[in-house]
């Protein structure tokens, strides 16, 4: 398959992914029962003449699809809605993106190089202690909720060993950004960790390894230079799809360690009661995780053509 | 004719179960996840049986004069700030985190056992359907559409949040429930069945689903453990259970805001929440080992 087509396949399917999702978005949002209108005026009920006239000022009259329509309309135009202080919820978050992107990509650092180098480390002796230590390590890992780690990694190392800032972002980059970011990253990080053991351990028992022993390479220059390289493609693979999830991952650490970032907003909403903000940043992270994603995918092609193939 | 056939295959379908027990049955850490998740199982349906074992029983009655104290003989937990008893509200919340997670996993199993089953053996447009209803379920990280949704909705007793999860957890057990159906619809066994005339739904029931059933389960296993973490999250978060319910997450946030001087308010639940979620994710991986050798 030629580049363009691929490009333009993965465009059509983040389409159609696109308007399944705003789909369900508006559904949930907007179309389950309850009318509310009607309970604006409490227990006493509003003039039906004033419920009439909100009905057409807020579009309520209109047939489900064609409100969809004008919400998605609104979405394509960046109108998230406005919060219940009346201020545009898109506004609100724009502020706030170079926070949660600077967590992401820390905690992306993070994953990839500690990641990588315990898979590495574990796949160079499969079997052995360290490759159980690090595999009991990566399951146990996965079976803490985020918000746990979180706040014990707010108690252990903010608090009583006083090495990284407990809350808030004062410190700056990358004194208050490398706690929190190694509290996203521990999930993911499991992944990596394992991905690269069994692609390592593989590309250890390889025909084209045993050739570099044999043509008297040193262990450095087999491992560092050939074994990391050829191991390194599912790992890479994974990591880009794991990107968008950092971005996702961000509301409970932001909110817990008191960031100032789009997550921390969700997070206060949600606490606040704040409908409107909740639905308005949850779409739009989960727009921009697809629009990562896409993009990730489309970089990816060019860097291995192979996966326009599959 | 049909009966001898049901003979032939009922033998070949029952032997790799036998096999899988054997092998099963040697593993330790089988034995190590099932007591794990037998006792807490029997801890959420007669919590009043195990709530009794160490001081103060019940959950509901606390004393506000002795909030926040550090485990003693009376409280082995300790107890938290409106001065109830932690072990007494772990032991209690143990029904809630399991109920959710076994719930949302039956339901979605039903939703993926029926639309990866239709997409898997019809193929065509159904499948082409279900692939595009499943990418849009994937397309986005689940606990933020979950978020959405629970916004909307008012109720949070736990059958609203397992049918919620229910819903987002589906498509990645019936793509594993396709793909699982496609490797068996054209073996020889269900081609003899179908050359015998069997009406679909037989051949489906009795001889594709038992053998295409297993990778599915074992992931399924797997998914309890995720769901019990996604309703602790969304607990957290002020979106799951509320009080006057009990339940491990509730306990985990208010414990959030005195973490520094009473950490015993979190560690308790907190453990009985990761080594619930360590079990099932341990299970569900013994299992897939056993029933998929080749995918280690």
């Amino acid at each position: 398959m030629s580049a363009t087509r691929y490009t333009l396949r993965r465009l059509a399917e983040l389409l159609l992914v696109f308007l399944g999702v705003t789909l369900l978005i508006y559904l949930a949002v907007f179309a389950l029962p309850g009318d509310p209108i009607a309970a604006l005026g409490g227990d006493r009920p509003l003039p039906a003449s004033v419920q009439a006239a909100l009905r057409v000022r807020y579009h309520l009259d209109e047939p489900v699809l064609q409100q969809y329509l004008r919400y998605l309309g609104g979405l394509l135009h960046g109108d998230l809605g406005q919060n219940f202080a009346g201020q545009s919820v898109a506004a609100k978050m724009a502020v706030r993106w170079p926070t949660t992107i600077a967590l992401a990509l820390t905690a992306w650092g993070i994953e990839i190089v500690v990641g990588v180098g315990l898979g590495l480390y574990a796949g160079l002796r499969p079997g052995r202690l360290g490759d159980r230590v690090v595999l009991a390590g990566t399951i146990l890992a996965t079976s803490i909720p985020v918000f746990v780690l979180a706040v014990s990694a707010q108690l252990l190392f903010g608090l009583h060993l006083g090495w990284f800032p407990v809350a808030g972002d004062d410190a700056g980059w990358p004194m208050a950004y490398l706690l929190p970011g190694a509290v996203i990253a521990v999930f993911g990080l499991a992944s990596v960790a394992r991905l690269m053991r069994g692609s390592v351990a593989e590309t250890m028992r390889s025909d084209h390894v045993r050739a570099l022993w044999a043509k008297g390479l040193t262990p450095r220059q087999v491992v560092g230079i050939h074994v990391l390289r050829s191991s390194a493609i599912p790992v890479t693979t994974f990591l880009a799809i794991d990107l968008g999830y950092l971005l996702g991952g961000t509301v409970v650490v932001e909110g817990v360690f008191n960031l100032p970032g789009v997550g921390n907003l969700l997070f206060q909403a949600i606490r606040a009661h704040e409908g409107p903000t909740v639905v308005g940043v949850a779409t739009s992270l989960i727009l921009v995780f697809l629009v990562v994603n896409v993009l990730v995918d489309l970089l990816h092609s060019v860097l291995d053509p192979r996966i326009r193939h599959v | 004719m049909s009966e001898v056939a049901a003979q032939v295959t009922s033998v070949d379908a029952e032997a790799p179960v036998r096999g899988v027990w054997r092998s099963l049955r040697r593993r330790p850490l089988f034995w190590a996840c099932v007591a794990a998740l037998g006792l807490l199982m029997a801890i959420a349906v007669a919590p009043q049986l195990f709530a009794g074992l160490f001081g103060q029983p019940d959950p509901r009655l606390c004393d506000l004069a002795s909030g926040s104290q550090p485990p003693s003989a009376a409280h082995v937990f300790g107890t938290d700030r409106q001065g109830c008893d932690v072990y007494a509200n772990v032991v209690y919340g143990t029904r809630a985190s399991l109920s959710v997670g076994l719930l949302a996993t039956a339901v979605a199993l039903v939703i993926a056992m029926v639309l990866g089953t239709l997409a898997g053996y019809r193929g065509g447009w159904a499948d082409a359907l279900v692939a595009r209803l499943t990418d849009v379920f994937l397309g986005f990280p689940f606990l933020l559409g979950a978020v959405v949704v629970l916004t909307a909705i008012g109720s949070r007793t736990p059958v609203v949040i397992a049918l919620v999860l229910a819903v987002f957890i589906w498509p990645t057990l019936a793509r594993l429930m396709r793909a699982s159906v496609r490797a068996v619809r054209d073996a020889p066994y269900v081609e003899a069945a179908r050359a015998m005339g069997l009406g679909t739904g037989r051949i489906v029931g009795r001889y594709v689903l038992p053998n295409a059933i297993g990778p599915v389960l074992a992931v399924a296993t797997t998914t309890v453990g995720g769901v019990i973490v996604a309703e602790s999250t969304l607990t957290f978060l002020g979106l799951g259970l509320r009080a006057p319910a009990i339940s491990w997450g509730l306990q985990l946030a208010n414990a959030q805001a005195t973490f520094q001087t009473s950490p015993h308010m979190l560690v308790f639940p907190g453990l009985f929440l990761v080594v619930t979620v360590l079990a099932t994710i341990t299970l569900g991986d013994v299992l897939r080992d056993t029933l998929d050798p080749k995918a280690r």
